[in-house]
């Protein structure tokens, strides 16, 4: 009784003990892996991950709480190298793609009152107090952030028309 | 020998396919001239690269031969008019594309007199300097015929710069049905064979090779009669896809070109033997690409021949002139725009030429493999057929899970789309469909790759301009309130000099 | 020396732990949907079977037989196992976060892998010396990286078949898994 007592005790100090020095040597600073999404991230902050941020939304892919695929801007480019980086499978199929959106100005509604400009995340707004402001396609990313600041309802998201040089040939149907 | 020559020699060399030509009788036929229509529809991009800016007004009135859209960028073409006429309208029109998307077009209404503008010759080309040459055959808008539609001066002076030694001239074609090369160089091999010798001259190759499919023995010979010492004609196995770059390069210099690299890379430049012909005139003549040669084929079409045709007329008209389809082409069950193996299907007539356009088909039923495809029975076929030495079932495994990453392990990058492997899947599997879709996927997804790039510096430069001005209104303020202050300390030293020269006045 | 290769090719190929034995089931299903992954997990469990068989070894030789406590041994051989996949953990978290990343609950997991704790019972009941039992746990080991490769290998070709819907993901897992041990019950008759 005594001996087993003993013996387990002293087993488990031993261990305890070597495991404690162990962590010691083997301590990881921070999650490298956040830090590697965070600069794969478009980082712009736009926050249609439902995360706070980019680097909210790298932190919760990296504990697995989030798909990769959760980033819009990003598409399957972003979630695919997110996901070879990880090592995870994913079903880019089941990415909900229905082409990139952009924000459009309606300029017989706007009345230039600058707050959608305040919000974009990019800049890609331009347009001085009482005058009609406009959108840089290029710039545009889709966020939708500008859309509920505007008190005229002359911002809306509109597909990006498909031109020959986006186009994508179809997959064809499974064989 | 290598473990590799050994290795060929057992395995054979049997890349490619045999389909049936169908080249004759449309080959055997002379050229028809199609005479200018009503309305030409230029497309502004015509070629690989920048689409052309138009420099024309609507309701402006141009000559034959002067630039309605000039090139823009590093890879572009410029347009010329086909004739003289009247600008309509720049509006969008049907794009020669299976997608059956539209593109901008400069439509031009013709006025009849076909008047040239002032043309600049060259008596001497050799005498010119070689980048002089590029400049002009770029100012011609010349392009690559052959059906890739490269810009052609593009090529020329990249082969100048990379130090080329071999010019390897395209007479394979190829494609099955196609025989605009193979009549361009039975009716006009003298001129191909000066073009070809420009061109040699252009990109500093010394030596000059013409690679012709050995089911063309009237070209060979023509060609033959024509060439001096200097220009090699060389008969090649007819075998599809001869006419692709690396395959040509393959058979006539022995030199295998990189997986990853251009032909220049190994010293060789390729050319088709049509642009030969449209180099010579841009630089002797000075006359720019406004029409090409093309081939109307297949089982619906009622008088199979090849056409001259001005750029920008409706295939349409193409096809009325050449003798309409078959019984009204009832019959009809595909239109294809070039060749059948690597040409595109198109929605209906009513899209224009292009530069590359290489041939107008109208296919009938039995011409077309449309059955359904049904699972892959390993038989291996494709990888036979593959003139790439890839794995097309493999890769198209991949595709069809969406794995991309790792169909480019399996080579995706090196396929051609010469479309060997779906001719011979004995399960009609639309293999090179895939690649072709994967293809498109990958650059879509490079797009947005370089979208979020691009959203990354902006949110960042944003950052940046919030700091900035954040600090210069901090500074801002910092200074108000220090004039502030300098304002208050001088009006009280005023106030308390003021208050010490009453006392003085008051003492004194 | 013929010795230590039977011993090593009975316990990897003949005995193997998974397919004849029939443990650690639960990685091989779980950690077999890549090569990459199943490699990383294959050397984790390498790892821990080989380090846990010789301590596990020590444990029952120098202390638990000498004082008659053969009744504490699942607790103690518990206990050392736990601790090796802790320093295993922290070891792969450092070396390679991609793969710690990708092995993700199943690496705590080598814990309750019953082969872990199998092949150290196992051991100790064929009465070893201290160099065959270090050999015994390697080849068990061998034979269930063997296994997981093989068995990642074959689901990836599966995965891009075309699998009638009602037998998709797991069930086709299965059958492949159970065509698998009947092909390795052929090495029972090497008679080793």
């Amino acid at each position: 009784m005594i001996a087993a007592i003993l013996s387990l005790t002293l087993l488990g100090a031993v261990l305890g003990v070597v495991l404690g020095v162990a962590n010691k040597f083997l301590q990881v600073e921070g999650n490298p892996v956040v830090e590697e999404l965070i600069a794969m991230m478009p980082g712009s902050n736009c926050g249609q991950c439902g995360f706070p941020g980019c680097s909210g939304a790298a932190a919760a892919i990296a504990d697995g709480s989030a798909a990769p695929t959760c980033c819009p801007p990003g598409g399957k480019a972003l979630a695919s190298a997110i996901a070879a980086r990880l090592g995870l499978a994913v079903d880019l199929s089941a990415m909900a793609d229905d082409g990139p959106r952009i924000a459009v100005v309606a300029e017989e509604l706007c009345i230039g009152c600058c707050r959608c400009a305040k919000v974009c995340p990019t800049d890609a707004i331009v347009g001085a107090a009482k005058q009609v402001h406009n959108v840089f396609r290029e710039a545009c990313t889709g966020c939708s952030s500008c859309i509920e600041k505007c008190p005229t309802e002359a911002l809306a998201m509109q597909p990006v028309p498909v031109t020959l040089q986006h186009w994508v040939m179809p997959r064809p149907l499974a064989a | 020998m290598g473990f590799r020559d050994l290795f060929s020699r057992f395995a054979g060399d049997d890349w490619g396919v045999h389909p049936d030509d169908h080249k004759r009788p449309a080959a055997d036929r002379a050229v028809r001239v199609m005479p200018v229509p009503e309305r030409l529809y230029l497309p502004l991009q015509q070629h690989l690269g920048a689409p052309a800016r138009p420099v024309v007004l609507v309701g402006q009135h141009v000559r034959k031969g002067e630039v309605l859209a000039e090139a823009q960028g590093m890879v572009s073409a410029p347009i010329h008019a086909p004739t003289s006429g009247t600008v309509v309208a720049v509006s969008e029109i049907t794009a020669p594309h299976p997608s059956g998307l539209t593109l901008p077009a400069i439509i031009l209404e013709a006025d009849g007199d076909d008047a040239w503008c002032e043309l600049a010759g060259c008596a001497d080309p050799f005498a010119l300097d070689p980048a002089e040459i590029g400049r002009r055959v770029a100012a011609a808008g010349v392009v690559g015929l052959g059906g890739a539609a490269f810009p052609s001066a593009v090529k020329l002076g990249g082969a100048a710069r990379a130090g080329v030694t071999t010019l390897v001239i395209n007479g394979g074609e190829c494609e099955p049905y196609l025989s605009c090369d193979d009549r361009l160089m039975r009716d006009r091999a003298a001129d191909i064979v000066d073009g070809i010798r420009i061109m040699r001259h252009a990109s500093g190759a010394r030596v000059a090779r013409v690679g012709i499919e050995d089911n063309k023995p009237e070209a060979i010979a023509a060609m033959r009669a024509a060439a001096g010492d200097d220009v090699e004609i060389r008969p090649v196995p007819a075998r599809y896809p001869m006419g692709s770059e690396k395959q040509l390069i393959q058979v006539l210099t022995g030199i295998e070109v990189p997986a990853d690299g251009r032909p220049a890379d190994v010293g060789v430049v390729v050319h088709n033997v049509g642009t030969a012909l449209a180099v010579r005139a841009a630089v002797r003549e000075g006359r720019p690409l406004i029409s090409r040669l093309l081939t109307v084929n297949g089982q619906c079409a009622a008088d199979p021949g090849n056409v001259e045709v001005r750029l920008g007329t409706l295939a349409e008209a193409v096809i009325a002139f050449a003798g309409g389809l078959k019984g009204d082409g009832l019959g009809l069950a595909r239109r294809v725009m070039g060749g059948p193996m690597m040409g595109m299907q198109i929605p209906h007539w009513r899209v224009p030429v292009v530069k590359g356009t290489s041939g107008l088909l109208a296919l009938a039923g039995t011409e077309v493999a449309d059955q359904e495809a049904s699972p892959c029975i390993r038989c291996g076929s494709c990888v036979r057929a593959c003139p790439m030495g890839l794995l097309p079932l493999e890769m198209s495994s991949r595709i069809r899970n969406a794995a991309y990453a790792e169909a480019i392990d399996f080579g995706l990058k090196d396929c051609i789309a010469c479309g060997c492997c779906a001719y011979v899947c004995p399960s009609r599997i639309p293999l090179v469909q895939y690649f072709v879709h994967a293809k498109g996927e990958l650059a879509a997804q490079d797009r947005t790759r370089l979208r979020n790039e691009a959203t990354k510096k902006l949110a960042v430069q944003r950052l940046e301009r919030l700091e900035r001005e954040a600090r210069e209104k901090a500074e801002a303020a910092a200074r108000r309130k220090a004039e502030r202050e300098a304002a208050a300390a001088a009006k009280a030293a005023a106030e308390a000099a003021a208050v010490n020269s009453e006392k003085q006045g008051e003492s004194a | 020396m013929s010795d230590f290769l039977l011993l090593l090719l009975s316990t990897a190929l003949v005995n193997n732990v998974v397919l004849i034995k029939f443990l650690g089931l639960c990685p091989v299903m779980g950690v077999s949907k890549s090569v990459d992954s199943a490699l990383g997990m294959g050397l984790a469990t390498t790892f821990v079977i080989t380090l846990a068989a010789g301590a596990s070894w020590m444990l029952d030789n120098w202390l638990l037989q000498p004082l008659g406590l053969g009744y504490l041994r699942i607790l103690t051989f518990i206990l050392v196992i736990a601790a090796v996949v802790q320093f295993t953990e922290m070891f792969i978290r450092k070396a390679s976060p991609g793969l710690y990343q990708s092995l993700g609950i199943y690496l705590p997991l080598i814990t309750t892998n019953c082969a872990v704790l199998g092949v150290a019972l196992l051991n100790v009941e064929q009465k070893f010396s201290l160099l065959k039992s270090l050999l015994y746990g390697f080849g068990s080991a061998l034979g269930f990286t063997i296994v997981l490769l093989i068995f990642a290998g074959l689901r990836e070709r599966v995965a891009l078949a075309r699998v009638p819907a009602a037998f998709a993901g797991a069930p086709v897992a299965f059958v492949t898994i159970s065509l698998l041990a009947l092909a390795f019950m052929g090495f029972s008759g090497l008679n080793v």
